[in-house]
Order: C-alpha cells, then sequence, then structure tokens
C-alpha cells in the first residue's frame, strides 16, 4: 500500500465548476497565466472555449480534402481501369469510358472516403482510442460527461509549480483542488 | 409548481409561434443532470412489459423473413408473384420504400445542422438510429432479387476467376455505390456523434460489462475540450459531405426507372421527386416511432410538442412537392404529345390498378393537408394516425410506380396483371419485424437522444447575464476575465 503510493506519480491537478461562465473565465485565466499542456472538460460543446483556450484550428479539413480528391481519383481510375482497360465490353453502343455515365460512382467513392477519413483523421489527431487515463481514476470525474466543469493542469507543463499551480487554481474555482496520480 | 400553470399540460406547450419569444427546446424544470437521468434510464431501467410485447411479435416477424428469405434461396425467384411484364415487384417496391424512408435521420442529422436548426438534438439520434435500420432493410431486397446470392458479389468490383468487372455504366450499378457509400456513412455519422453519450453511460456504468462495453465502445472520451474542438469540426465536415450524399442517394434509385425508357418511368423530374417522397416518408416513420417512444419513457420535456410540430411542418411541404410532382407528370404526359407516356398516366389513375394510385394520393396529398391546422400538428393522437396513413400511402406510390408502368407498357399483347404471391407478402411484413427488432435493441441498448448535443441547447448552456443572454457565443470579458484574446 505505502509502496504503490511512494511510486505514483502526480499526473496534475484536477479543478471543478458547476457554472459554464465561471468555467470559461477560469479557462481563459488559466491561458493568461502562460500554461500549455493543461485542458478543459466539458459534458458538451461550449462556444467560446476555444478562444478562452486559446485551442488553435485544427488540420483536420485539410485531411478530408485530400482524402475526398483521393476517392474522387479512385472512383474514376476504377471505372476507366475495369470498363475500358481490363475488360472493355461494348453495350448499347456506348462509350467505354465517358465522364457523366462515370461521375455518379466517382461522387460517391469522394464522399465515401472523405468521410470515413474524417472520423479517423478526428480520433488521431484525438489520440483516441485511449481506454486508460489518469484522469479516470478519479470518482468526481464521472461527472464530467453528466453536469459538472473540469480545468485539469498537467505536471509536465513547464510552467507547473506544486504550490503556485494549486494556488491559482483554488483562486479561480474557489474549491478545493485534487491531485491527480498515474499509478506506475 | 403544477398550481403555477393553469392545467396539468400546458408547461409541455412550447409551440409559440411570437418571434420575439424564443421557444424553449426542453421543458419543465430540467437542468443538465435531470436530462441525463431521464434519457440514461431508458437504457438503466428493466424495460416495460409493451417493450417485451412488441419485442416478442417482431422477433417473430423475423423468423418469418428469415424462413421466407431462405425458401426463396432454396426453391428460385419463382416463389414471388413475379412474371412477365412485371419483373420488378414488391423486392423493388420494399427496397425503395425502406431506403426512402432511411432518408430522415441524415437529414435531420446533417442538413438541418448546416440549416442551424437547433430543434434538430432531440430528435437526430432517433431519426439516425431510425435510418441505419432502415437501410439494413432495404439492403436485404435487392441482395435477394438477384435469385442466385451466391453471386451477389458479382455487383462489387472484386476480381473473380472470370476476369470480369462489373458495368458501371449502369445505373444498377451505381445504387450499389450510392447505397453502400450511404449506410457507410450515416453508421460513420450515427457512431461518431454517439461517442459522448456512450461515455457517458460508460461513467453511469453499476455492473463490469456495462462498464466495459460502453467503456470500448466510448474510445476513452475524456470530453476534453481540445477533444471537443476536432470532434464538433469533424462532425461539420461530415454534415457537409451527408448533404449530398442523402439527396444523391434517392437521386440515384430513381435513375434506375429514369434512365431505361419505360413510359412512366423515363421523366427528368424523377430525382427531386423521389428525394422529396423520401424526405417525406422518412420523417412520416420517425413520427410514427416517436410519439409512443416519448409517452412510454416519459421524454415528452425533451422531445417536445414542438418538435412533433416541426416535424408536421416538414411533412406537409414535402406533402406539397410530392403532389406537385403527381400533377407535373400529368402535365408533362400530356404537353409532351407522347401517346405511350399520355396512356401511362391514365392507366394509372383509371386503369385496373387506379384502387392503388387513389390510395397513394389520398394518403400523400389529402390526408396532409390536415397539418394546415395546428390542432392536428398539436394532437399527438391525429398526428400519429396521419404519420401511419402517409407510411401506407409512400409504399403504394413505389407500386404505382413499379407495377403500373411495366404491367402495361408498349405491346398491348405482352400487357399483364402482377399478383404479389403470400411468399411477397410474408418477406414484406417480415422486413417490418426486422425493422422493429433492431429498432428495439436500439432503444434498450444505446442512448436514443443526443444528450450532449441537447445540453448545448438549454438555457444553462448560456451565459445568463445582461448583454450575454441568449445566443451562446462570448464576445469579450466575462467576470474579470478577458476571454477573446
Amino acid at each position: 500500500m505505502s509502496n504503490a503510493a511512494e511510486n505514483a506519480k502526480l499526473y496534475g491537478y484536477l479543478a471543478s465548476f458547476d457554472l459554464v461562465d465561471e468555467f470559461l473565465a477560469a479557462a481563459a485565466k488559466v491561458r493568461d497565466a502562460g500554461y500549455t499542456r493543461w485542458d478543459a472538460h466539458s459534458p458538451f460543446v461550449i462556444h467560446g472555449l476555444d478562444a478562452a483556450m486559446g485551442v488553435k484550428k485544427t488540420v483536420l479539413p485539410y485531411i478530408v480534402f485530400l482524402a475526398g480528391l483521393t476517392g474522387a481519383a479512385a472512383g474514376i481510375l476504377l471505372q476507366w481501369w475495369t470498363n475500358a482497360v481490363d475488360y472493355p465490353f461494348l453495350i448499347s453502343g456506348k462509350p467505354l469510358f465517358s465522364l457523366p455515365a462515370n461521375i455518379p460512382v466517382a461522387f460517391e467513392t469522394t464522399i465515401l472516403f472523405a468521410a470515413v477519413s474524417a472520423l479517423i483523421g478526428m480520433l488521431a489527431l484525438n489520440r483516441l482510442p485511449q481506454l486508460y487515463h489518469p484522469l479516470f481514476t478519479n470518482r468526481s470525474f464521472k461527472r464530467v460527461t453528466d453536469d459538472r466543469f473540469f480545468i485539469s493542469i498537467e505536471a509536465e507543463d513547464p510552467l507547473f509549480d506544486a504550490t503556485k499551480t494549486r494556488e491559482l487554481l483554488e483562486s479561480i474555482s474557489g474549491r478545493s483542488i485534487e491531485e491527480i496520480e498515474v499509478h506506475p | 409548481m403544477s398550481a403555477t400553470y393553469t392545467n396539468a399540460h400546458s408547461y409541455l406547450d412550447n409551440t409559440g409561434d411570437d418571434p420575439a419569444v424564443r421557444a424553449k427546446l426542453v421543458v419543465g424544470d430540467n437542468d443538465f443532470h435531470s436530462v441525463t437521468e431521464k434519457v440514461c434510464g431508458v437504457v438503466e431501467r428493466p424495460q416495460p412489459k409493451i417493450w417485451w410485447v412488441v419485442f416478442a411479435i417482431s422477433s417473430s416477424l423475423t423468423l418469418v423473413l428469415l424462413a421466407t428469405i431462405a425458401y426463396l434461396i432454396t426453391t428460385g425467384i419463382g416463389v414471388w408473384g413475379l412474371m412477365v411484364p412485371v419483373g420488378w415487384g414488391y423486392a423493388i417496391v420494399n427496397f425503395v420504400f425502406w431506403v426512402g424512408i432511411g432518408h430522415a435521420g441524415t437529414l435531420i442529422s446533417a442538413i438541418l445542422f448546416l440549416l442551424r436548426q437547433r430543434w434538430r438534438t432531440s430528435i437526430n439520434r432517433f431519426a439516425e438510429g431510425m435510418t441505419i435500420i432502415a437501410v439494413v432493410c432495404a439492403g436485404i431486397f435487392p441482395g435477394i432479387h438477384v435469385g442466385r446470392v451466391w453471386v451477389a458479389y458479382w455487383m462489387a468490383p472484386i476480381p473473380n476467376q472470370m476476369s470480369m468487372w462489373p458495368n458501371f455504366r449502369s445505373p444498377l450499378l451505381w445504387d450499389v455505390f450510392a447505397v453502400g457509400t450511404y449506410a457507410t456513412v450515416s453508421l460513420l455519422f450515427w457512431y461518431m456523434g454517439m461517442i459522448p453519450d456512450l461515455a457517458t453511460l460508460r461513467d453511469r456504468a453499476k455492473t463490469k460489462i456495462r462498464f466495459y462495453a460502453y467503456g470500448i465502445l466510448s474510445l476513452g472520451w475524456r470530453s476534453s475540450n481540445r477533444h471537443w474542438h476536432r470532434f464538433e469540426f469533424a462532425y461539420l465536415l461530415l454534415a457537409a459531405l451527408a448533404t449530398p450524399l442523402v439527396l444523391s442517394v434517392h437521386s440515384v434509385v430513381s435513375f434506375d426507372f429514369a434512365v431505361s425508357i419505360m413510359p412512366g418511368w423515363h421523366t427528368t423530374i424523377f430525382p427531386p421527386y423521389f428525394v422529396a417522397g423520401a424526405i417525406f416518408s422518412g420523417f412520416a416513420m420517425v413520427v410514427t416511432l416517436v410519439i409512443p417512444v416519448r409517452k412510454i419513457y416519459g421524454l415528452e420535456e425533451i422531445i417536445t410538442a414542438r418538435h412533433l410540430e416541426n416535424m408536421a411542418k416538414i411533412m406537409l411541404a414535402t406533402s406539397m412537392m410530392v403532389g406537385f410532382a403527381y400533377s407535373t407528370e400529368f402535365f408533362v404526359a400530356w404537353y409532351s404529345g407522347n401517346t405511350y407516356e399520355a396512356f401511362t398516366f391514365m392507366n394509372r389513375a383509371f386503369g385496373p390498378y387506379a384502387w392503388a394510385y387513389w390510395t397513394m394520393v389520398t394518403c400523400n396529398v389529402l390526408v396532409p393537408q390536415f397539418f394546415w391546422f395546428k390542432r392536428f400538428r398539436t394532437k399527438t393522437v391525429l398526428l400519429w394516425i396521419a404519420s401511419v396513413l402517409i407510411n401506407v400511402g409512400m409504399w403504394f406510390e413505389r407500386f404505382v410506380i413499379v407495377v403500373s408502368s411495366l404491367s402495361r407498357d408498349y405491346l398491348p399483347t405482352s400487357w399483364g396483371y402482377y399478383r404479389p404471391s403470400i411468399i411477397d407478402i410474408l418477406t414484406f411484413l417480415g422486413s417490418f419485424g426486422l425493422f422493429f427488432t433492431l429498432f428495439l435493441l436500439f432503444i434498450r441498448f444505446l442512448p436514443i437522444v443526443g444528450l450532449a448535443e441537447v445540453k448545448g441547447v438549454m438555457p444553462q448552456a448560456h451565459l445568463d447575464r445582461p448583454g450575454h443572454r441568449g445566443h451562446g457565443d462570448y464576445h469579450g470579458d466575462i467576470g474579470g476575465a478577458e476571454v477573446l484574446s
């Protein structure tokens, strides 16, 4: 027991909030204090929180755009190769390859590739799935998917200081701050 | 609480149309936690008796479906009522019917999302679930209609022992890609939107099995705002991709007909006409399902009278579009001067299938006219009956299109009268069994309301200070902190 406690390393601090506006103001203060390895957790998307946290716009749209182009090219090439090159056969005198007849399938593959990349890209950029996370060891954190808002600051943050960070979080949340440990 | 109101139900009424009053989308005395309780309770509490009764009936009907399919495969397509000249019967009618129903979910989640219709949040998950299940039911029919189902893989561009490829110049193959893409993208969209709610179920889990099952399904979602940021972008992109997709699917289905030279099918009006019909039937099915579900599970404060009223308005609008298409077809048949086309439409309205035609017109064009009146849009019993009639009418629409054209085309010597066999009818009923079985399992195991999205449109999600009321965006400072840097 005591051995485990000694081996436990600090992951960071966790502060909780009940109201959206307290939470937004708190996030802005943590951002202004200069922290970089921290996060805000909420049960739903809060508009304005990205600005309050200083989150940069994601590159996801570019990934999806490229995937869509790939899908379009794949759809066209597939139809051209299969019907005009590898196994040409004439039906009702129609041309072996003509764009109008090949648009519907190319359109569908464009959407398919782009949509799959949107989901997979989102998960990959978020480093999900990640079934274990130190925050999950905290019981009160379970309410983050229900009605509570949290801010976590990681011990890995260059500005992290056991006392100063705690004081900052206490001053903005007005509640006791919880320590999150990384169990070895 | 109830003393404040003149009668017990008036607090549920949020159907006012005063533009100065922002309608509440969650009524009653709810906060974030009570919404979580209500929605998760559907999955966590034992199911009511009615669930078991309907499940028993629908799973039995599913067995009927499996039995009729087994009989079809072991015996041959002759067990159906197909004949010359009607080579497309119930199977294609049912396919188009189910795919059409499968349009409401993605319409609600994608198009209404892009149009900033915030009321979509209470019903989108429900409608998306219905969409996936309807597409599953739809997919069965062309699959078994090919006759030799063991070579159904010929529809896909898979290298094979004959070194042959599918013919990409055929609309039937476009359909394979359209429906396949639609099923995949709808599933992705549905699942992605569900990840945060699955995490809610994980965090509330009381048993190990639930904890691990929802834990794995929710992929370790920890509600991080850095994650939400990309999640929202992915959702927006999927909505933008699904919008043209949903319009393309029924357009491509209509190409199956329009690209042929059959009178009554060979018209350019088909794509928009089919899409309007699909949205119409999809909303009707959502209404048919949501009215009993909200009542049985006590979700009236979340899926409110306003939601039902809005859906009734969309049904009215799409009914008018469909009715307009019916009359345009007649006009074009006359104006084109094409005798075959003119004959086909006279034959539809006054020929041997006139009974089906007038059932269609009554259910699809006349019944929705009641939705001009508010009392019909807000009385759930009347709305429910109307929605069932619309479902019936939309099935008959596809029956009329498929059967009346085929049974009397160019050559009177090859005319015929199509009658479904008992196997046709049982297969169709069986598909309803599969639909309801899967739907009940969805209710039983997955969150049927998008919790994270509903919470986002509740008043508590927005700043409650002078100058910041209402629209949920923050400009400048709150509580002394400069939020926008």
